[in-house]
């Protein structure tokens, strides 16, 4: 086996060593009858390189990439394009193959650059303090729910109607434990009376935007109305290039910021693995989730970063902790700060220019369309159509013709009668005009 | 040299050197790095159309103010990460001895495969008839890991071990509750990993500590003892983490069902055994598998990670959506609780989308290469190195439990450092300056001092024996007091020890230009 050095002379000279007669005499704590066999095992025998290879591209081959066909999806996941060396630096071995910053004397590379991502996440945000990732948006915005009740000592949340399906169910199951949680009527297009749902009770009142449907959402009013009553304001945000066009949740009075970092720097990857990201304010500091790096000096005073407060974190503190977080999403972390600092402060703003413009364009085009109606006023590279028959055989239809054509609504909220034959669309700086003109002509033979 | 106002020095580099002082700052090819922000002059790192639009469909919330992020041109960006990434020890570099972390190599046809653009471009909502290969990859690693265990179900989403921890524990919940019981407490060997606890809280439990025999086993009859109807669940590592197989495992499982709580098997140690023993044959009622660990997808400097928590028939009813089923028309991923098949109570959902894609496609390619023999031959290959430097260090070096053979890791403590001067830190800094990664430090926390080495499968008996002779000659000499090369160590890593008391004192967890440090001070 190719990875594996031990000869099966040295395997007898260690045993000697040991004092071994063989390696099951290793194992002798193991009950007899749990030893299993080979033979127990129906699996297959090693196979070289080519081999593995093959089959894996096999099942590849059978999947449509977002990059082989038109492609409108989001919905929490973005298709952007990532330059080239993002991708090799991140497939640096001292990267890839590094631990937890455990020894910080040699692992100041990891170190620094969380150091720069938090900074990076806390300036786009608008918040005081981010934290070095957690797993992804969902569980993000989970622990922040999870920290607001800590600091309000209230156990209800509100989770806006716009919040994606897969972001409040993911609250409920963890946050739910703690509080009741009350999800606001699914309202596409429009903003909601979030304030009316608000009381002594409140936790915290999570909003999205843009939100799932991709209306941008003016987050000033629902702060004050939170505030009013003591509860904290996590935003949250899946399509995190809008910050460079929007108002950043920190402007609007957010308290936590709970965000998908995935379009700066990693791919779809079918879900995951994707980066977290997690800002609040300063005074929550002690209370947040997860790794935190800072700034200190070594013994010859020397510039160097450490991972510090860990007497929030599980390994200290243990059921005490703040979160049971032990690793954060590191590589991820690293492709999104080497994408955002290729990027720059022009490159961002004018790529998130260039996606609004994007989907403006494809939302004219398709405007146009009889039948066709725009549900959201307001949005940044996604919005929502509404179209004459069921959204979901739409996009069936046209996959058929490989084409891709959007998130179906009911497929995140399969019992709400009301959104049937809503269609979510995005559209970034990868889409062309050929890709919108496919869309537009196929959508118009089918409906 | 200018100060922040935190009295730290605003660029690196400029403080103490030791031997020769160089004019850059840098020495050799140890490059210092300012930081990204500082480098910053307004370049653009990319090319990309300056294009104008109107405010129309903006809802009035437009940026108003500037983002404050540094512009740096490609080579520049390029050149920052790489001169990063040289101040960090990595496996590729050298043998990586943390131990409970499985510091395994990480072959790069994992990386490549992860890459294909039917797998690294796939959107998780495409519709799922453009999906089937992705699908099928899933079910393909569902049944390695239901057969190498012995369980019968597997839940995929869960994005890391502590994430699968706290899927098992609220499944674990959701069957209780089904049973229309409450039990609120859950049993926790003083041994176990910090994470085990922070779980047991997180989900909702009460920690009810169970402490550790003297021979590094967990107490079996004081476990036994804290069973009662309150007890909703024992959570278990196995080999724990002090090395050793638990061999009382089968009799504490079966007391723990007879008092009807479930049995949670913390699989972090799972690489000791895969392709020798399932868990399943051991009563093991939900476990989580480190995908990162056992299968080597890489740790990357902390994550991502993935930890599929395999379910006893008892609980896999519970497992949360989504749920992968086949029907007539190929392979279907169930998103919604209320749609799941006849029986199937799914608990909630454990994140966006259906778990950590990329990493399956790792672990997948790890084990179609290695195949069962090799995965069974990684285990023992673990076990035997981990022997072999247990067996070469235990006269020089005290092991508190080296009367019989390890598992995958071998514990020492700090006995052999009495009266020396010497801490377990500073033993473990000395490594640093031999060019190795030191070993996990004061864990476990049953053992006073512990210094927890594995080695794992991966290194050459001429590595192994390398690492044995420094280890050896450390522990002569810190024995002999000869104390120097320890006190203050690391003398030669690119940083001397960090003031971690500083950093927690006055915490500076971002950049902030001089200007806004300038005007704060004043």
């Amino acid at each position: 086996m190719r990875y594996l050095p031990l000869t099966a002379d040295d395997r007898r000279a260690m045993l000697a060593r040991i004092g071994a007669a063989d390696v099951d005499a290793l194992f002798r704590d193991v009950p007899k009858a749990a030893l299993a066999p080979l033979s127990v095992f129906d699996l297959t025998d090693t196979k070289g390189e080519l081999e593995v290879e093959r089959i894996l591209s096999q099942l590849a081959g059978k999947n449509i990439a977002a990059g082989a066909a038109p492609f409108f999806c989001g919905a929490g996941a973005y298709k952007h394009h990532v330059p080239s060396s993002v991708d090799h630096l991140i497939q640096r071995s001292e990267f890839l193959t590094s631990y937890t910053p455990y020894q910080p004397e040699i692992a100041q590379g990891t170190l620094q650059y969380l150091f720069e991502f938090q900074s990076q996440v806390a300036l786009l945000t608008g918040m005081e303090v981010a934290n070095a990732s957690l797993y992804d948006g969902s569980t993000a915005t989970a622990e922040a729910v999870l920290m607001a009740q800590r600091i309000t000592k209230r156990g209800k949340a509100i989770l806006s109607g716009g919040l994606h399906p897969h972001y409040a169910e993911t609250v409920e199951t963890v946050a739910g434990l703690f509080g009741p949680m009350v999800r606001s009527a699914v309202q596409p297009g429009k903003a909601e009376d979030l304030a009316a749902l608000i009381d002594a009770e409140t936790a915290c009142v999570v909003v999205q935007s843009p939100d799932v449907f991709g209306l941008i959402r003016d987050l000033n009013p629902i702060a004050e109305a939170a505030h009013a009553k003591g509860a904290l304001l996590i935003a949250v945000v899946t399509e995190v290039v809008s910050l460079g066009l929007l108002e950043p949740p920190g402007a609007q009075g957010a308290d936590i910021v709970a965000a998908e970092g995935q379009s700066i720097g990693n791919g779809l990857n079918f879900g995951g693995p994707y980066v977290g990201l997690f800002a609040a304010r300063e005074k929550f500091l002690r209370q947040m989730p997860g790794r935190l790096c800072g700034e200190t000096v070594d013994a010859e005073g020397r510039r160097g970063y450490v991972l510090t407060l860990s007497t929030r974190e599980q390994h200290i503190r243990r059921e005490k902790a703040t979160s049971n977080i032990c690793t954060n999403s590191g590589l991820c972390t690293l492709a999104f700060t080497i994408h955002l600092s290729l990027l720059g402060e022009e490159g961002l703003t004018r790529l998130a220019r260039i996606n609004h413009a994007k989907a403006s364009f494809l939302a004219d085009r398709l405007a146009a369309l009889p039948g066709v109606e725009i549900v959201t006023p307001a949005f940044f590279n996604e919005f929502t159509v509404k179209l004459p028959k069921p959204a979901n055989a739409v996009v069936d239809a046209l996959a058929a013709k490989g084409i891709i054509a959007g998130v179906p609504a009911s497929r995140l909220m399969p019992h709400d009668k009301s959104v049937e034959n809503l269609l979510i669309l995005a559209a970034t700086e990868t889409n062309t005009d050929e890709d919108f003109a496919a869309l537009t002509s196929a959508l118009q033979e089918i409906l | 040299m200018s100060m922040n106002n935190q009295g730290r020095p605003t660029s690196s580099g400029e403080a103490g050197t030791t031997g020769l002082a160089t004019i850059s700052g840098d020495r050799g090819l140890d490059h210092e790095e300012k930081l990204i922000f500082e480098l910053g002059h307004g370049a653009v790192g990319v090319d990309l159309p300056d294009v104008k639009i109107s405010d129309r469909r903006l809802g009035g919330l437009r940026r108003k103010g500037a983002i404050g992020l540094p512009g740096l041109s490609e080579p520049e960006v390029v050149r920052h990460y790489v001169r990063l990434s040289r101040m960090n020890y990595a496996i590729d570099s050298g043998l990586y001895p943390l131990g409970s972390c499985t510091m395994k190599h990480n072959p790069r046809l994992n990386e490549k495969m992860a890459r294909l653009p039917g797998f690294g471009d796939l959107h998780p909502l495409a519709p799922q008839s453009t999906a089937q290969g992705a699908l099928e990859l899933i079910s393909q690693l569902m049944n390695w890991l239901t057969t190498l265990t012995g369980m019968p179900a597997v839940a995929m989403s869960p994005k890391a071990g502590a994430h699968g921890e706290l899927c098992g524990l609220l499944a674990i919940r959701a069957a209780i509750e089904s049973r229309g019981e409450k039990r609120p407490r859950i049993l926790v060997p003083e041994s176990a990993h910090g994470t085990n606890p922070a779980t047991a809280a997180f989900a909702g439990f009460t920690v009810d500590e169970v402490p550790a025999k003297p021979n590094g086993h967990v107490d079996a009859e004081a476990l036994k003892a804290k069973l009662g109807p309150d007890v909703a669940a024992i959570m278990l590592t196995n080999p724990n983490t002090c090395g050793l197989f638990e061999g009382e495992v089968k009799e504490i499982a079966d007391a723990v069902h007879a008092a009807g709580a479930y049995f949670y098997c913390d699989g972090a140690n799972f690489n000791a055994i895969a392709g020798k023993v399932r868990p399943g044959d051991l009563g093991v009622d939900a476990m989580h598998i480190n995908l990162h660990k056992t299968f080597s997808t890489p740790h990357g400097g902390g994550g991502p990670g993935a930890g599929p928590v395999v379910l006893s028939e008892r609980l896999a009813s519970f497992a949360p959506i989504p749920l992968l089923v086949a029907d007539g028309k190929g392979l279907r991923l169930i998103e919604d609780r209320e749609a799941a098949p006849a029986g199937a109570k799914p608990f909630g959902r454990m994140c966006a989308f259906h778990g950590q894609m990329g990493m399956f496609v790792r672990a997948l390619t790890y084990m179609l290469s290695h195949g069962r023999d090799g995965v069974r031959q990684a285990s023992e290959d673990a076990v035997l190195s981990a022997n072999y430097i247990l067996a070469s260090l235990k006269d020089v070096m005290s092991a508190p439990f080296g009367d019989g053979p390890c598992m995958h890791e071998a514990l020492f403590d700090d006995s052999f450092l009495e009266g020396t001067g010497v801490t377990t830190l500073d033993f473990a800094k000395a490594m640093i300056d031999e060019g190795y990664h030191p070993m996990t430090m004061y864990f476990p926390l049953v053992v006073h001092g512990a210094m927890l080495i594995e080695p794992t499968e991966s290194e050459s008996k001429a590595s192994l024996d390398r690492f044995i002779h420094v280890l050896h000659n450390l522990a002569t000499e810190a024995r002999a007091k000869k104390t120097e090369r320890f006190a203050g160590a690391p003398h030669l890593a690119p940083r001397r020890r960090l003031d971690e008391t500083a950093a927690a004192r006055k915490p500076v967890l971002r950049y902030r230009p001089p200007d806004s440090l300038k005007a704060a001070a004043e």
